[in-house]
């Protein structure tokens, strides 16, 4: 679905750029109906699969991973205590979720503040709402560094633990 | 998720010290990775330009535990900052814990102080989202939470690990430091706080500091989830306490401090005893004794507002004196 639109559109790439004239239209047309779904922010870099479909850019703290430590006991946010918490409801929707649902588990990277009020769905299409910086690493490393660990350290770590078992008082 | 090009043709971040290597050499990191109960105290910094103040409150804690957090502004007061009461205490010989808050500087910013904390001898760093603003006296202040958690300390591991800023510009020295984290198990969404433990590690945290424990039963629970999720080999993980001084004191906490929940039953033994403070202290003791007991905790993390002498007493009456030396450290 996804690669269809994007095969779709792409005779009209010269159009789509950022700060391009059609852009204007991109950015009106996304303010009112994610505006009106998911009171969204306009950060340009949308990752609501990520958030149970809640935007996470309504977080007084801008949280893209999780929530913080200040959640109220009844779900509500620490620094507007008449708003629920955003991943509270991210959370819960996230549950609801069959096929996206597990992306809540991605760590994401920094937000890229430039893209603030441009449209998500043109840096979507070009590339640069999934570009990262450019020091960043991914997921895919973090698995191998724990596949070298438990290759190359694995006699090591168990080790550790059988020492942990005994001296731990 | 995207790789960029300059991660992946950097091999040096795929050799990772096994657990047992130490990547620090901090005294905190050692204790751990010997398997000996750990034990963290809080400093709260002074509002003052003397460091006389933070140097007569790390006496007090310095015999008693493995490292000092020096916290970052928190709950949103302003006070010396993290920093530079680190660069005192490393002047003197102590190991700080460098707690590092998003709320009040940039990924610039924090980068910049990370690899000066590291120069100044700082060998631990605990990475927070730190309390917003309207918590303190200042909510007027811009809040910034420029990154988050998460990609501060994937910030730090690609300094430390990959030797690089953020923007892939090489470093000449990478800052060595233990990497840590904060959860509170206590705050909703209860089901979730497990994952995102594991999201925190998948980031780059090695060790983890709780918030206030109260609630023994919920932190079984998480535990519970952590040690399932196997997270608990991969971990190491303090749990966060500390005396209530009064039962009113409590209620205030619960109701002021964000992220501490306080149970009922708790408040109540505290307003009906003789004397609230002793009560509260004992409450704190006995929390420390029930909370070693858990599968998966690796140490405790004692916090008292500016009450350096109280701590050390708690931390000798549970029984965890003395601290392990440098000599059974060495030997190992």
């Amino acid at each position: 679905m996804y690669d269809a639109t994007h095969n779709a559109l792409a005779p009209f790439q010269r159009w789509l750029k950022p700060r391009g004239s059609v852009e204007k239209t991109f950015i009106v047309a996304e303010e009112i109906t994610k505006g009106a779904l998911f009171n969204c922010q306009m950060c340009g870099q949308c990752v609501l699969h990520s958030t149970g479909m809640t935007c996470p850019m309504n977080c007084p703290k801008n949280l893209r991973n999780g929530p913080c430590g200040g959640v109220r006991a009844n779900g509500h946010c620490e620094i507007i205590p008449e708003m629920r918490c955003v991943w509270v409801q991210a959370w819960e929707r996230s549950r609801a979720m069959p096929e996206y649902g597990n992306e809540i588990l991605n760590v994401l990277p920094p937000v890229n503040r430039r893209l603030q009020n441009t449209s998500a769905w043109i840096n979507e299409f070009t590339g640069i709402a999934q570009k990262n910086p450019a020091g960043w690493i991914g997921v895919n490393e973090i698995l191998m560094r724990d596949a070298n660990v438990i290759s190359s350290g694995a006699r090591n770590l168990a080790a550790d633990n059988a020492d942990f078992s005994l001296r731990s008082k | 998720m995207q790789i960029s090009r300059s991660a992946r043709n950097d091999t040096t971040f795929f050799v990772p010290p096994p657990s047992s290597n130490l990547v620090s050499g901090s005294r905190l990191e050692r204790v751990l990775k010997a398997g000996r109960f750990a034990v963290t105290a809080e400093l709260n910094p002074p509002d003052s330009a003397d460091p006389q103040a933070v140097y007569d409150r790390a006496l007090v804690l310095a015999t008693v535990c493995d490292a000092i957090n020096a916290t970052d502004a928190s709950g949103a007061h302003c006070h010396m900052s993290s920093v530079s009461m680190c660069a005192l205490l490393t002047r003197a010989g102590y190991e700080p814990i460098y707690q590092i808050s998003c709320r009040d500087r940039n990924r610039i910013a924090i980068q910049g102080d990370v690899l000066g904390a590291a120069a100044m001898g700082v060998k631990n760093v605990l990475c927070l989202t730190g309390d917003g603003v309207q918590a303190g006296d200042q909510p007027e202040a811009k809040p910034v939470f420029d990154l988050d958690s998460l990609t501060l300390l994937r910030t730090v591991r690609i300094m430390r690990d990959a030797g690089q800023f953020l923007s892939g510009r090489k470093l000449d020295v990478p800052p060595r430091v233990f990497v840590g984290a904060a959860e509170n198990p206590f705050a909703p969404p209860f089901d979730f706080r497990p994952l995102r433990l594991q999201k925190k590690w998948q980031a780059g945290a090695e060790f983890i500091q709780t918030q206030y424990c109260f609630d023994i039963a919920r932190l079984r629970e998480f535990m519970q989830r952590v040690v399932d999720l196997g997270l608990h080999e991969k971990l190491y993980i303090l749990v966060g306490v500390g005396p209530l001084r009064s039962a009113r004191v409590a209620e205030w906490m619960r109701t002021n401090v964000p992220g501490v929940h306080i149970p009922d039953t708790m408040v109540e033994r505290l307003r009906g005893a003789e004397n609230q403070a002793r009560e509260g202290k004992k409450l704190c003791i006995e929390l420390i004794q029930q909370v070693r007991e858990i599968p998966g905790v690796r140490g405790v993390h004692v916090m008292a507002y500016r009450q350096e002498e109280l701590v050390a007493e708690i931390i000798d009456e549970a029984g965890l004196l003395p601290r392990v030396t440098e000599k059974d450290l060495a030997r190992r």
